[in-house]
């Protein structure tokens, strides 16, 4: 998501580089691109026109004349400021309350509500060990409640049923009774999609949130949503106390202005947003990370905290031990890592979250495929542990022996053992620098302001 | 449809008298489409002092297009056509430039404002419905039967969406609803083969129409494009012609990305009709004027609210006149 805007805003602050110093001329061109970026990254316009103004005044001044690279500050106050608009910092559930904490979920129709609450119930159940109830007051949409019995089962939540011809207000007030009972620590409440001008039903929710007394209540946003979506956000916001609001979709190409907009005109905190299809696919919002990914560079702290989540602790510890011990990073080692990588979503999912990557051409990107990944694991599997673990060992009768065990070409196994060759001259720098070595052998590098 | 309607002409003649019976559906339209803050014609005079237009006036414009969700490059394309009409000091007053706005956006929308055309030598005549998640594609399958049903022809759908949970029986209600005939295989099931099947079914029932739903995706999955083409691929073997058309359904609160959405899933499987969903709130569906301008996708149906009802033939002047009318009338 947000990359048409990243390139747009990457090209507008290039546009910048190798001057001398910002004038009121070329500050104007580069924020009328940022304006025009923001307006077709569906920010509402008032939004539009309070950043760029808050912008300009910020970088016409003396910040700029001591800075020695115009594009660098402009990029450091553009991306500042995005920050500021999108709230200051990442924020979970906050489930503090006598249990059940209940969590009221709202929205436009087919914004994403039922599949959210699912994904929240796997979360709260997988990350924060809580055991969840669901209830469904959507007694309108064919089949609603139905779905989320399924996605229940899916995720070993406790279903509390509910009929369409019951009051959405009674489900809620049985379905809190009944949590309370069964001693669960979150009950989940879904409702049915509505217009925000639909004054009936805005009064139903407010009546189903009065009952509830939802300890969170979470409007839910479409990532593709347009001008309107600040209306809606508005509307919501009056007719609830929201606290805070899930960002959906964003697995798509959609700029996602609309997440800006909302979080400005309520104040309220984007707290999820969800990344797809599956179960799992809902991350905690972090404002600056994607402010970072807007301007190109790169969710970096993202992809930090996954590859800290998915690789398995053991085999880094003992890679790290090995490492200390003064041995090599052998050939199975590689493979390990590959194999972790394809775990974590494969090469595609981790450079987009790599800087600069966006303004690699498509095709370039398209390069970096998965099968490549898999390929070289198979031809590691076609060696014995003596050509993994010395890899010096492998001559021309073993590679072709290796390629036709893999169903490669031998240039592939010659690829693959100089790359590996390579990686293990990088890793002999980080063992006997630690860190610093590492940092010091990328220099260059990484984009400015990195690192910091 | 709407009594002015002369795209349509004679063939429809059926469905005019079934659109009579509800003669409140433009009115509700107007009116829907103009709640909230009535959008670009709201006290457009207060912003001309002397009634004078001068290029803030013009600018003011721009911004209500732009919140409408028109677009930059459509948005500069129609006030550029104002400037240079104002330049040559053709518009003379307030009235000029409403005018002038409304032929603007008539003319990027008249083109492709072609209602559907059910083809009764086609049996069935083969609708998919393709779209993004939560855009209102099943929903407006339950609208589509009712619609199909009332000017005479036999309806069966195919629950496509093998995907989602719980999917096959929200179409299966819409179903019962209007006494359709749903053809479904379990959950996970191809899709490819759930349509397959229901095709050859219709042929056997000899149905009018066939609407094949399908799971909700967002454009950028390549495997789930893929498997749309599959599904076009199957229906094609069994029937060359079919799918004699294939609808995008769009969300009416859908900003830029609609218009992505459009150019990806045209390019994928060639889509020949759209729906623009929920526009009884108070997003304008002004993407509708970007997607004109740049696909020219015959624009079908718009959707207003819930009920089989809320369904209602696109028409150009209708919309146009709906977006700038006021709520006086």
């Amino acid at each position: 998501m947000f990359e048409n805007l990243s390139e747009r805003l990457t090209g507008a602050v290039e546009s910048l580089r190798g001057r001398g110093r910002l004038t009121e001329d070329n500050i104007r061109d580069t924020l009328r691109q940022v304006r025009m970026a923001l307006l077709e990254a569906d920010v509402a316009l008032p939004v539009v026109r309070s950043f760029v103004a808050d912008v300009r005044e910020r970088a016409v001044g003396e910040e700029v004349l001591k800075s020695l690279s115009p594009g660098q500050t402009l990029i450091r106050i553009v991306h500042e400021e995005l920050v500021r608009l999108m709230g200051e910092e990442a924020s979970g559930l906050d489930l503090r309350a006598q249990p059940p904490a209940v969590v009221l979920v709202a929205g436009l129709q087919g914004s994403g509500k039922t599949t959210s609450i699912a994904k929240m119930a796997d979360w709260l159940r997988r990350r924060e060990n809580k055991s969840v109830a669901i209830v469904s007051a959507d007694i309108y949409r064919p089949a609603a409640i139905l779905q989320l019995e399924k996605l229940a089962a899916q995720v070993g939540a406790e279903f509390i049923p509910s009929s369409e011809t019951e009051k959405a207000v009674d489900i809620v007030e049985r379905a809190t009774k009944l949590a309370r009972q069964k001693v669960v620590d979150v009950l989940l409440i879904d409702t049915a999609g509505r217009l925000h001008i639909d004054d009936e039903m805005m009064a139903e929710v407010a009546a189903v949130h009065a009952a509830a007394q939802p300890v969170e209540t979470l409007f839910v946003l479409d990532s593709m949503a347009g001008q309107d979506a600040v209306n809606a956000a508005m509307a919501f916001d009056k007719a609830l106390p929201l606290t805070g609001m899930v960002l959906t979709k964003t697995d798509g190409d959609a700029r996602g202005g609309a997440a800006v907009s909302a979080r400005h005109v309520t104040g309220k905190p984007i707290k999820f947003i969800g990344t797809g299809e599956k179960i799992d696919a809902l991350e905690l919002f972090h404002p600056e990370r994607i402010a970072s990914r807007i301007l190109g560079m790169g969710d970096v702290l993202t992809l930090v905290e996954q590859v800290q989540e998915k690789t398995d602790r053991e085999q880094s510890q003992k890679l790290a031990k090995k490492l200390k011990k003064g041995k090599g990073f052998d050939l199975e080692d590689l493979k390990d890592q590959l194999t972790q990588m394809m775990s974590m979503g494969g090469m595609n999912a981790l450079m987009d979250k790599l800087p600069g990557m966006s303004r690699l051409p498509e095709a370039a990107r398209q390069q970096a495929d998965d099968g490549q990944i898999r390929r070289q694991i198979a031809i590691i599997n076609s060696m014995t542990p003596a050509e993994r673990r010395r890899p010096r060992i492998i001559n021309g009768s073993r590679k072709r022996r290796i390629a036709a065990g893999a169903g490669q070409a031998v240039q592939d196994v010659n690829r693959l053992v100089k790359q590996h060759a390579q990686m293990q001259k990088v890793m002999k720098k980080f063992s006997k620098g630690g860190a610093k070595g590492l940092m010091r052998a990328m220099q260059g590098r990484l984009p400015p302001g990195f690192g910091r | 449809m709407f009594g002015k309607n002369k795209a349509s002409g004679d063939e429809n003649a059926a469905e005019a008298v079934k659109e009579t019976k509800k003669p409140g559906f433009v009115k509700r339209l107007r009116a829907r489409l103009n709640q909230g803050d009535s959008w670009l014609t709201m006290d457009v005079a207060d912003l001309i002092p002397g009634g004078k237009i001068d290029e803030l006036t013009l600018e003011e414009l721009e911004t209500r297009l732009l919140t409408g969700d028109v677009g930059i490059d459509a948005t500069e394309k129609i006030i550029g056509n104002l400037e240079s009409k104002l330049r040559r000091t053709e518009l003379k007053d307030l009235q000029a430039l409403g005018q002038a706005l409304r032929s603007e956006l008539r003319e990027i929308l008249e083109p492709v404002s072609k209602p559907l055309q059910v083809d009764s030598s086609r049996k069935p005549y083969v609708i998919l419905m393709v779209g993004v998640n939560g855009a209102g594609k099943t929903t407006t399958i339950g609208k589509l039967s009712r619609r199909f049903l009332d000017q005479g022809h036999s309806v069966m759908l195919a629950a496509g969406d093998t995907f989602r949970a719980a999917a096959v029986e929200q179409l299966q209600t819409w179903g019962q609803r209007n006494d359709v005939p749903v053809i479904a295989q379990q959950p996970g099931a191809d899709p490819a083969a759930v349509v397959y099947d229901a095709l050859e079914a219709a042929k056997a029932r000899g149905i009018d129409v066939l609407i094949a739903d399908t799971a909700g995706r967002l454009h950028t999955q390549d495997n789930l494009m893929d498997e749309l083409r599959k599904v076009k691929r199957v229906l094609s073997r069994l029937d060359e012609q079919a799918p004699d058309e294939t609808m995008l359904i769009i969300d009416a609160g859908n900003g830029q990305n609609a218009l992505v959405q459009a150019q990806q899933f045209h390019e994928a499987i060639g889509l020949t009709g759209l729906t623009i969903t929920k526009l009884d709130g108070t997003a304008k569906g002004g993407i509708l004027v970007a997607i004109a301008q740049q696909l020219q996708i015959p624009i079908r149906f718009i959707g207003v609210g819930e009920q089989a009802a809320d369904l209602g033939v696109f028409s150009a002047d209708d919309y146009v006149d709906a977006l700038l009318s006021s709520n006086t009338e």
